[in-house]
Order: C-alpha cells, then sequence, then structure tokens
C-alpha cells in the first residue's frame, strides 16, 4: 500500500496537474472559437479535467486531515479559517488586478477574464473542499451507524453531481434545481449532527464562533466574486452552473449556520458540562490513588481540592486522626476551624466534628448553617476507614443555604473513593512494614542458628547430642563443646536474657567469649570471671546471661563446673541409679559488673564413671507451663530422664522432647527451650 | 496481666506487684522503680501476688542495683511465691537484693 506522505504528494500533484490541462484546453477552445480555427477537440476535455481536479482535491484534503490522528476541534477550525484567509488573499488579488485595469482592454479580454476565472474557480474548490472535508469530520464525531449511512449516501449523490454537471445543464433549470434541492435537503440533515460543540469550553466555543463567522466571510466573497464574474457573460464555464459547486455552497453555509446558532445557545451552559467534566476528572483522579504509591496527605490534600472546586466552597478544612494526625485548611485557619466546630448547629454534624458519626452516613443532615461572621454554611462529612471514623471533610460557603442534595451526593462520592484510597494505601505501608520485621527476624534466626554449632565435638570416652528450639522466631539459648586441649573438653550452656534480635546479637558476643576464653588452659572459675568483664562492658543494662560451664577431663574422668545463675545440670550415677544437682554457688553474667562478682562464683569438681549422664537445660523446660498453668519444674525432667535412662543416648533425648510435648499437651511454648546431654561410655 | 500499685506509707514507698512480669510488662515495673527510687530512700516491694517473673522482669530489678547503691537506697522485695522465690535464687540475686519472707520481717530489715 501506499504510505499517507505518498498519497498526499501524488493527489496533490493529480490535481495540480488536472488543473492545468484544465486551464489550458479550456482556453485553447476559447481560442479555436475565437479565431473560428478547424480544430477537431472536444468539449467535453476542461469538464472531465475540472472534475478530476475537484476529485483530486477532496483526496488531497482527506488524506491530510485524517492524517491528524486526533480529533483537536480547535485545529481543525483554524485550517478552515486559514486555508479561506490564503484563497480570499487569492481572489483579492485578482479583484485588485480588475479594478486596477479596469479602463484597459485587457480586462474586456475574455482570454484574460476566463483565464483569471480559472485561478478562482482553483481557489475557491479549493476552500470548499477543505472546508467540505473538515465538517465531515465534525459531524461524524461520535458517529453512529445510521450517520455514516447517511452521510455515504450524501457523498455519493455530491458525486453524482459532479458527473450530472458534465452534461451542462444551467442554473435554474428544472433538472438542475431538483438535485439542488435534493441536496440541499440532505445538507440540512446532516448539519444537526453537533456533538462535538458540547466537548468544547467556553473558550473554545468563542473562538469557533469567531472562526466559522469568518469563514462565512469568505464564502460570501466568493459567492460575490463568482457572481461578478458570471454577470460578464463572457466565460466558458461558469462555476454557478455546476450543481456540486451550488450544493457544496449550500451545506456549508447550513452547517455554519447551526453550528454558530447551536453553539450560541450552548455557551450559557457550557459552565455547567465543563463542571461536571472537572468532577469526572477529580473523581478519576481520586481513583487512580487507589492503585497505592500515593501517600495518605496526598489523597487527603486531592480530596480537598476537588470537594471544594465541585461545590464551589470559599473555605474547607480536612482532618484526619491517625497515627499520622493531619489537618489541611483552605481558605481559612486552624482557630477558625476550631471555632467553627463549636459553632455547628445540626447535631449530626457535631457529632462528625466530634468522631462520633454513625457508619451510615445521614446525607440529609450533613449540611448545617454555623453562626459565624464569615461563613455561614457548611457541608460536614465523616471520613470512614473499615467502620471506624479517622476523618472530617468540611466544606464552607460565606452566603446561607449554600449546599444542596446535589453537591452532597458528589461530595460523599469523592469521599468514598477517598476513603478507599486512604486504607489501600494503609494496608500497603502495613505489609510494607510487617514485611521488613519479618525481614529482620529471618535474618537474625539466621544468625542465631549459625551461632549454634552443627557437629558436638566429643572423642570415643563420652557421646553427646543437643536439641533446641526457639520460639518467637529468635532465640537467645546457646551450647556449644570445644576441644580445649588433647582429652580435656570444655562445655557450655547458656541463656540470654530476652528474647528476638538483641538476644541473638547477644548470644553472638558470648560464643565470641567462649570460642577465646575456652581455648586456655585456666580452670572454669578464671573462665566465668573473665567472661563477665568481657560482658559487663556490652551488655545493656538490663540484660544479662545465664550460664553453665563444664571442663570435661576425659584423662582423669572428672567434671570441673561451674555455674552463673544458670539453672543447675542434672547428673545422673549409673551406679546408684540417682540423679543430683550440680548446684554451686554463682551469679548471672552481667548482673553485677565489678570485680565483687568473683566473690559469688565458685567452682566444683566431680568424677564420672562409665554409665553417667549428664544433662544440661535451659528455664524454657522448667518453666513450660501445661493448659491448666503448672509447671514442668526440673522434678518434670527429672522423672523423665529416670524414665528412659536405660535407652540409648538419641532415645534419651527424644524421650526427654516427647514427655515434655505430653506435658504440654498442645500448649505453646512461649521461651526457647535447649537440652545437652552427656553420656560417658569410659 | 500485670497490676502494679505505689503506696507512700510512713518514711518508706511500697511497690505492690500482681499477676505477671514478662517482656511487655516489664516496661510498667521499670516505670514503678524509676518513680519511687527517684522521690523515696526506702523502697518495698510486695511480691506477693506475682505469679511469673521472665529474665526481662528479672532484668528491671538488676538493672537498678547500681543506681540505688550509689543513692544509698535501701530495697527490700517480700512475698515471693517458692517458685518465684527459686527464679531469683537460681540466678543469684539474693546474694544482691535483700529478700524477707514478709513485711514485718522486711521492715526490720529496711531499718536497720
Amino acid at each position: 500500500m501506499l504510505s499517507d506522505k505518498l498519497k498526499i504528494r501524488l493527489s496533490f500533484f493529480l490535481g495540480l496537474l488536472s488543473w492545468l490541462l484544465f486551464l489550458f484546453f479550456d482556453l485553447y477552445l476559447l481560442f479555436i472559437e475565437t479565431y473560428h480555427l478547424k480544430v477537431n477537440l472536444s468539449a467535453a476535455l476542461p469538464q472531465i479535467f475540472l472534475t478530476l481536479f475537484i476529485i483530486s482535491c477532496f483526496f488531497y484534503f482527506r488524506f491530510q486531515i485524517s492524517k491528524a490522528d486526533s480529533v483537536n476541534f480547535m485545529d481543525l477550525l483554524w485550517r478552515v479559517f486559514i486555508t479561506g484567509l490564503i484563497t480570499t488573499i487569492g481572489s483579492l488579488a485578482i479583484r485588485l488586478f480588475f479594478s486596477i485595469f479596469s479602463n484597459s482592454n485587457i480586462t474586456q479580454n475574455p482570454m484574460t477574464i476566463n483565464f483569471f476565472y480559472h485561478i478562482l474557480i482553483g481557489l475557491v474548490v479549493v476552500f470548499m473542499v477543505s472546508t467540505f472535508v473538515v465538517w465531515k469530520r465534525l459531524i461524524l464525531y461520535q458517529k453512529s451507524k445510521n450517520l455514516i449511512q447517511l452521510w455515504s449516501f450524501f457523498e455519493y449523490f455530491l458525486l453524482g453531481s459532479l458527473v450530472f454537471d458534465l452534461f451542462g445543464n444551467k442554473m435554474m433549470s428544472v433538472n438542475f434545481n431538483v438535485a439542488l434541492v435534493f441536496l440541499s435537503g440532505f445538507s440540512l440533515i446532516l448539519s444537526f449532527n453537533l456533538k462535538w460543540i458540547a466537548y468544547l469550553n467556553f473558550k473554545q466555543k468563542w473562538k469557533s464562533i469567531l472562526f466559522i463567522l469568518l469563514s462565512g466571510v469568505y464564502v460570501y466573497h466568493f459567492l460575490l466574486t463568482l457572481d461578478n464574474f458570471s454577470s460578464t457573460g463572457l466565460l466558458s464555464l461558469d462555476l454557478l452552473n455546476r450543481v456540486f459547486v451550488v450544493s457544496l455552497f449550500i451545506f456549508i453555509i447550513f452547517y455554519s449556520v447551526v453550528t454558530i446558532l447551536v453553539t450560541l445557545f450552548n455557551l450559557p451552559t457550557s459552565s455547567v458540562f465543563e463542571k461536571k467534566l472537572q468532577e469526572a476528572m477529580d473523581f478519576q483522579k481520586l481513583s487512580h490513588t487507589n492503585r497505592g504509591g500515593t501517600t495518605i496527605k496526598e489523597t487527603a490534600e486531592l480530596l480537598l481540592e476537588s470537594s471544594m472546586s465541585a461545590v464551589f466552597a470559599d473555605a474547607a478544612w480536612l482532618q484526619i486522626k491517625d497515627e499520622k494526625p493531619l489537618l489541611i485548611a483552605h481558605g481559612m485557619n486552624e482557630l477558625t476551624v476550631q471555632d467553627i466546630e463549636e459553632k455547628i448547629r445540626v447535631e449530626y454534624t457535631r457529632d462528625v466534628v466530634k468522631y462520633r458519626a454513625p457508619e451510615e452516613i445521614n446525607t440529609s443532615k450533613v449540611i448545617s448553617t454555623v453562626n459565624h461572621p464569615d461563613f455561614k454554611s457548611v457541608m460536614v462529612l465523616p471520613i470512614f476507614v473499615k467502620g471506624t471514623q479517622i476523618g472530617v471533610l468540611a466544606l464552607l460557603q460565606e452566603v446561607g443555604d449554600a449546599f444542596n442534595r446535589e453537591m452532597v451526593d458528589i461530595i460523599v462520592t469523592f469521599v468514598n473513593q477517598a476513603s478507599i484510597s486512604i486504607e489501600n494505601t494503609k494496608l500497603i505501608n502495613e505489609a510494607i512494614e510487617n514485611e521488613r520485621y519479618k525481614e529482620q527476624l529471618s535474618i537474625a534466626k539466621n544468625v542465631q542458628k549459625s551461632l549454634l554449632p552443627t557437629v558436638l565435638k566429643s572423642n570415643d570416652c563420652f557421646e553427646i547430642m543437643a536439641y533446641s528450639v526457639a520460639a518467637d522466631e529468635v532465640g537467645g539459648d546457646y551450647y556449644d563443646i570445644i576441644e580445649s586441649e588433647k582429652g580435656i573438653f570444655s562445655l557450655i550452656i547458656a541463656d540470654v536474657s530476652g528474647k528476638g534480635t538483641s538476644a541473638a546479637f547477644n548470644m553472638a558476643q558470648m560464643k565470641g567469649i567462649f570460642h577465646s576464653l575456652a581455648i586456655q588452659k585456666e580452670g572454669v572459675r578464671a573462665f566465668i570471671t573473665k567472661a563477665n568483664k568481657a560482658l559487663s562492658e556490652c551488655l545493656e543494662k538490663s540484660s544479662f546471661i545465664t550460664a553453665s560451664l563444664f571442663k570435661i577431663n576425659t584423662q582423669d574422668k572428672t567434671i570441673c563446673h561451674t555455674r552463673a545463675g544458670h539453672c543447675p545440670a542434672i547428673f545422673h550415677s549409673a551406679k546408684e541409679n540417682k540423679t543430683s544437682y550440680l548446684e554451686s554457688e554463682g551469679l548471672g553474667l552481667g548482673i553485677l559488673r565489678n570485680s565483687e562478682f568473683n566473690q559469688y562464683v565458685e567452682e566444683k569438681t566431680i568424677t564420672y564413671e562409665a554409665g553417667d549422664l549428664l544433662l544440661l537445660y535451659t528455664d524454657g523446660i522448667i518453666e513450660a507451663k501445661n493448659p491448666e498453668g503448672k509447671q514442668y519444674g526440673a522434678k518434670g525432667l527429672e522423672i523423665s530422664l529416670l524414665r528412659h535412662i536405660d535407652k540409648s543416648l538419641s532415645k534419651i533425648k527424644d524421650g526427654l522432647i516427647d514427655d515434655l510435648q505430653t506435658f504440654l499437651d498442645g500448649e505453646k511454648l512461649d521461651d526457647d527451650y535447649t537440652l545437652t546431654v552427656v553420656k560417658f561410655h569410659k | 496481666m500485670i497490676e502494679i500499685k505505689i503506696l507512700e506509707e510512713n518514711d518508706y514507698q511500697l511497690i505492690q506487684v500482681r499477676g505477671d512480669v514478662d517482656a511487655s510488662s516489664s516496661i510498667e515495673l521499670d516505670n514503678a522503680l524509676k518513680k519511687a527510687s527517684e522521690s523515696a530512700h526506702k523502697i518495698l516491694v510486695d511480691l506477693e501476688g506475682l505469679q511469673y517473673i521472665s529474665s526481662a522482669g528479672l532484668g528491671v530489678f538488676i538493672s537498678y542495683l547500681e543506681d540505688l547503691k550509689a543513692k544509698n537506697i535501701k530495697m527490700v522485695l517480700f512475698g515471693m511465691q517458692p517458685k518465684v522465690l527459686e527464679v531469683f535464687q537460681i540466678l543469684g540475686l539474693q546474694k544482691l537484693i535483700t529478700i524477707a519472707d514478709n513485711k514485718d520481717e522486711s521492715l526490720s530489715l529496711l531499718n536497720e
């Protein structure tokens, strides 16, 4: 297919060529006639080229005008105006020529007259056809199927009239008149398609009236000039004898007149239309805020401005009582807001400003009069989010009884839209906050998990197993074992006070301290005092860590232990089948942050034999409560241990956990709990 | 749930604590101790109604130890239930905080 640009060029050159050929043949025929030359040339040639010229013109303007995709009415009218101006200047030049040489022979010469008349034909056709195409565009704005059909008929008939004109009917002949009346009727019917006018604003309406009036002047001027030429009686081809041209004139004039009249009558109502359009646009803007990305303040401001312009309010305020309270006042200050809040008369509106409004908005009671020097009318609406009133929108007018039901309905719609938007914003913010919190927790949880050893060190003298569960996603329980020297193991169990992220970080510090101190050859007492000193520097005032430390010497078969505020470990002697608590004096780490701490640290040593067992645990287990509120206690753990003591270590561990779960009976633990079991083999 | 009352009695302030002291309610305990330590020289804490104290609650008492010592304020805790007392004892707090069985005993300790 041909590109649009090519089509425009092609139709342009075709038009120009047709016109030149029309000019040439017509003048040539005239020349033959004047000098009675015997040349056999058909008289139909100029007619054909004129018709071709008109058709080319039509296509040229059709391609050019439809190229501008968006319908901008003012642009279209401007185009008519400009084309008219240029062509009129051209025809004025011709008139000037004739008036200058009015006494000369030149102006009486049929050749000259016809030559200029042909130029005029070109100008008139260009103007008429371009205007016709624009009118078509306007008429077919928001077209219906019927309208398109009607228009196509009109175009076909116009085409028919072009053919009809080839037969050279004279003006006022019967055929001519019938065709003319028929086409004029068509034009009149089509002239009442003026939907586009409704979309013009006040200023644009005035402009279009002006443009069309000026175009009317051009039409009048063309008609006058054409008639002047016609009256000379010397024309070889009179444009006014052509049905096509005359009907085109009539169509253009009809449509112009109807447009001007309708636009004039539409002028007073255009402000209402503009307002409705503005309302629709504001509504759309408010709906747009639903998609998120706007803050509550932005939505509130949009609501306030839209509402004010919708009801022509002189002043207004919008208040939101939320986590971030907000008061926006336009045309008034905050003092006046308080003043008016107190002076509102209707009970319902008073409830609204006091945040006591019922959820169902009572649209008949939102308007109130107010006894205030500046304002006389007030409209107050509550803003609800999820059933709770979170805000107030108040609109004020200087005159009394300024608001009506229709205005209330508009504002209610605005407020509802804004409520949805605010609710959405809040939901999104909550979701983001929640997500952030979860992310932090998951980071902390990962940190905590990575702090606990994955493999517990041991040798063939003992076996060790541990089990730890964190409540609240992140815990502060810690256990670890390292081989300080060959055959000597340092074992720790610790519980960091508090839960959550800070507990996990304190636990990290504990791990650092354990790994740096446990490799030294000092005893457990020195370890605890040094650990307290180190932790005193970095723990917050109300945080502390309880810990039990054991040095297992597999060569001497001794366990040297100390306790820093941690629950005493349970030791089971296989020989006696008896359990005992490894108690010693001791204070939690970080409780006393000076050297006085050292006097409370006690170190004890026991010996073990093959088959003995050491059970370490945290207070999460002994403080565990069943549905009746009873605590598991160290006793519960001890009984459980005795029940499973003959089993393998992993069975013992599982048994201890199972017993605890049975006791809990579905109750959730609100603290971390940790078990570490050591079984000695030799 | 926690319920804390501060009573002005003779030359001391009496803080009554009832219910559970956990991470969130420990803030109230903290406020009460802060208030008392600002005005009184003798503080009596009645823990008869205390059902449970978490490590966060213990942390509150611990955080005031140095402060009270520096200001020369005497504090006595009394009336703890056995399981609550056990929690204090495991941690070793009985060595740093004066703990009495009942109010009379604590008053005589306070006036020593």
